[in-house]
Order: structure tokens, then sequence, then C-alpha cells
């Protein structure tokens, strides 16, 4: 299977790859770019945990071939912190222990600051429905949505 | 599988004939990707149509007509303030499918080309009179939204043929549209009963509608007995009920658990009136 060269940017650093045309953004970031934030819950775009942005949009990275990652800008979790300094999302998600098991987690967090990104303030409600791509199932979401809500308000402080 | 990137529609049609074993055109690939993964779909061409200029514009033409690219994603018809002013139905159809990540890559034209009966965005754009630019072998033709669906699953486009893009009519004076649709949960599931109603007025009274129901039947249906019997009422209670009766009376759904024939028959009346009244309100200028 001929093998198709892939140059993308990744959290600001531009990388190359060889890509079978079968697959997927996911596998790619995870198996040839040791980038293992995106995971995979379900493949077929139903759970959000391979949330990743290209070109600024909130996609599914399980339902987007490697290949089309040619000339993209993708943001992942990796890109999150800054060196030791954890993204306030991700500070609050430990402060409202808003996981449990994490496979979610990564997803939620690129999902919640693309949000953020575009609505600095949203009611509880929005953020229930953006994030309804997004499966977790050991929170009940109660605390991830207090996270989100307490992040955005701190962001809206600039602290 | 080889994957084609091709830099015009013609070359993807071109691509698309040649090819001896299964080809599908990729867009947003929400469809594709999911049926490559379960094995249901194993393409042999994979047409990507991404890097065709102007298949992620949207653009309002001198007639005021709208044009609508290929691989333009749901999330990006719905930022549109433009497009949303003059076709809320048709924006509110395609905004229901599937998650925020979904719309950042799902496509109209992708939405018609599954051929799910259920589609949330088809019977919004058939009661909008939309049609589509279908390049192939033998050139390029104008179809109607409605003449695409052909079963589930199954299009009328012959081999080779590609969706290039999308229109909608001229809004024009006194227009109103809106689509609702019925599932069992509040978000992220798929129509057991969709309507869509379209409409003009002249003062308070209809002069020209049209109502399209989703999941009740093969495909779309354009139901003819429900536009008339809006058309010439001002959307009396007299008028609702032939609605809804005639709305119900086309239904040729499947009986399923999300769903029986009669749930679904009763429901597409239901829907029908309340999304006739959206319409009518906002073609009066209610927003």
């Amino acid at each position: 299977m001929t093998q198709i060269h892939v140059t993308t940017t990744v959290n600001g650093d531009e990388v190359e790859f060889l890509a079978d045309p079968r697959e997927t953004l996911l596998d790619c970031l995870r198996d040839k770019l040791g980038m293992t934030g995106a995971k995979e819950g379900c493949g077929t775009g139903d759970c959000g945990a391979c949330s990743v942005t290209v070109d600024g949009r909130l996609v599914c990275s399980c339902l987007v071939l490697g290949v089309e990652a040619e000339g993209k800008k993708i943001e992942t979790v990796e890109g999150m912190a800054e060196g030791e300094k954890l993204h306030p999302l991700q500070r609050k998600f430990i402060e409202h222990a808003a996981l449990q098991c994490g496979i979610c987690t990564p997803g939620i967090l690129v999902a919640a600051k693309a949000l953020l990104a575009q609505n600095p303030d949203p009611t509880e409600e929005e953020a229930r429905y953006w994030l309804a791509g997004n499966l977790c199932r050991c929170t009940g979401y109660d605390k991830i949505i207090r996270a989100v809500l307490d992040a955005a308000a701190e962001m809206r402080e600039g602290v | 599988m080889r994957y084609h990137t091709p830099a015009t529609f013609e070359d993807a049609s071109a691509i698309a004939v040649a090819a001896s074993g299964v080809t599908r055109f990729l867009a947003g690939g929400t469809d594709v990707l999911v049926q490559m993964r379960a094995d249901i779909v194993t393409p042999d061409d994979l047409i990507d149509i991404k890097h065709i200029p102007g298949v992620k514009d949207i653009v309002q033409e001198d007639d005021m007509c709208w044009s609508i690219g290929a691989a333009v994603a749901g999330a990006e018809l719905t930022a549109h303030e433009g497009l949303c002013a003059d076709w809320p139905g048709v924006i509110e159809g395609m905004g229901l499918v599937g998650s925020t990540q979904v719309q950042g890559r799902a496509t109209l034209i992708g939405n018609l080309c599954n051929g799910s009966p259920a589609a949330d965005s088809v019977p919004a754009l058939a009661a909008a009179g939309a049609e589509v630019s279908v390049v192939g072998p033998k050139g390029t033709r104008q179809v109607k939204v409605a003449d695409i669906p052909a079963g589930p699953g199954r299009t009328t486009l012959a081999k080779g043929e590609v969706i290039s893009g999308i229109y909608l009519p001229p809004r024009g004076k006194g227009g109103g549209d809106a689509y609702l649709r019925f599932i069992p949960r509040t978000e992220m599931d798929i129509a057991v009963v969709g309507c869509a109603v379209n409409l003009r007025v002249e003062g308070d009274k209809i002069t020209e509608a049209c109502v399209v129901l989703g999941a009740v039947a093969p495909t779309i249906v354009v139901v003819e007995d429900a536009a008339k019997a809006l058309i010439g009422s001002t959307l009396d209670a007299k008028a609702l009920d032939a609605l809804a009766a005639a709305a119900s009376a086309a239904c040729r759904p499947i009986n399923d658990k999300r769903g029986t024939i009669a749930f679904r028959t009763d429901v597409a009346g239901v829907l029908a009136r309340r999304a006739a009244k959206i319409a009518y309100d906002r073609a009066r200028g209610a927003k």
C-alpha cells in the first residue's frame, strides 16, 4: 500500500509522517507522532474522546484521515499547558474532581477550550449542548460542567 | 485504497468513471469514515473534493440566490448571518445533525448523498426548492434536491456523477421556513419524524407553501395536499387541521422501537402544525 507523505503543524510545531490513506488522523497522532492524549473511544464520531481542532475547528480526529491533515494546523490536549503551567481548564478539572478514569478528559478539555474561545461566558445550557458530543461514563457530567464554567469565570477575570 | 485530490469536479468525475471498484467522494467524511471503519464500505478509490477551488465558499449571487460549496461544514453555515436570516429552517435542520465535532465537518451535500430518509437537512432544502449541480461524464445538470433521494442509502446519481454545489433560491419578500424533528432525547439522535415548512405570505394570507416530511417513508415526502391546506389561508384552525391530516395521511413509516407506525403518523401532523406556525411567524417578520 502506497504511503503518502504528510506535512502538518501540531501544537505549533511542524511535523511530518507517512500515512496509509486509510489511517485516521487519530491513528497518525498516536502511532506515528507519539501523541497519545487523544483517545479512541468509539472510532465512529459518537464519543468525542479523540477531539482535536483542525484550523481552529473542533472535530473528532477518528473522522479525519491522516492525509487530510496536509498543510493544516492541528491543536491537541498536549498543547494546552505551557510547560509545567496548566491551562485554567486543566487546573479547574483537578480542583472540581471533574474526572475519574480520565479517558474522556483530553477530548473534553479540547472541546471546552474551543467553546471558551468563541464564547467566553457560556450559560450552563450552552456548555452542556456544546459538550453533548463528549461522552463520560464516570462523572455524571455535573462536575465537568462546573469546572468548565468556573474556568470560564477565571479566564474572563484574566487571572 | 487510492486517495485522490482532484483540482476540478470534472477530474473528480473522471476518476470515478474510470474506476473499476468501489468509489466514494470525500467531503466532511462523517458518514464515509464511519462506513469504512465498520467495513460496510471499503473504497478502492477515495476522491477528496476539498482541494477543488470554491468548495468552502458561501456566496450570495447577484440575483440573491445563495450558492453553497460542497465542503461547507454545518458550523460554517450556522455562523453565516445572511444565510441564517434568509433560510433559518434550512440552517436549523443542518444544525441538528450530530455533535459540535460532527458540525465541524459534516456538509449539506453529504447529508443528502448519504441517502438517509431521516437526514435532518434534506426536508428543509427540498421545501426551499433548493437545487444542486451534478457534474458527470455527460456534463453538468441542475437537479432539484427533492429528486436526489431514491431510497434508504440510495440516490438517483449515476456512476461518476458528483454534486459540486447547492443553490438556495432568492428568499424574496414575505418568506419564512422552519424545520422540526422528534427524537426521544434532547440532542445527538436521529429523527423519528422530521417536518419542514416553507411558505410565503402577502399580509396575513399564505400565497405559497411547501411541506416536506422526513423519516416517515423510504425517502423524504413532499406533501402537496398539506401545501394546498395552507395556501389561501391565514393559518386558522381549519387550515391547521387540514394540514395535520394531510401530513399524517402521507406517512408510510417503518415500525420500530424508536417509533411505531401509529406514533410516527400522528407526530407528523403535530410537527407540521408547529413548523407551519414558526414559518408563518417568520414570514410575517417575527424572527
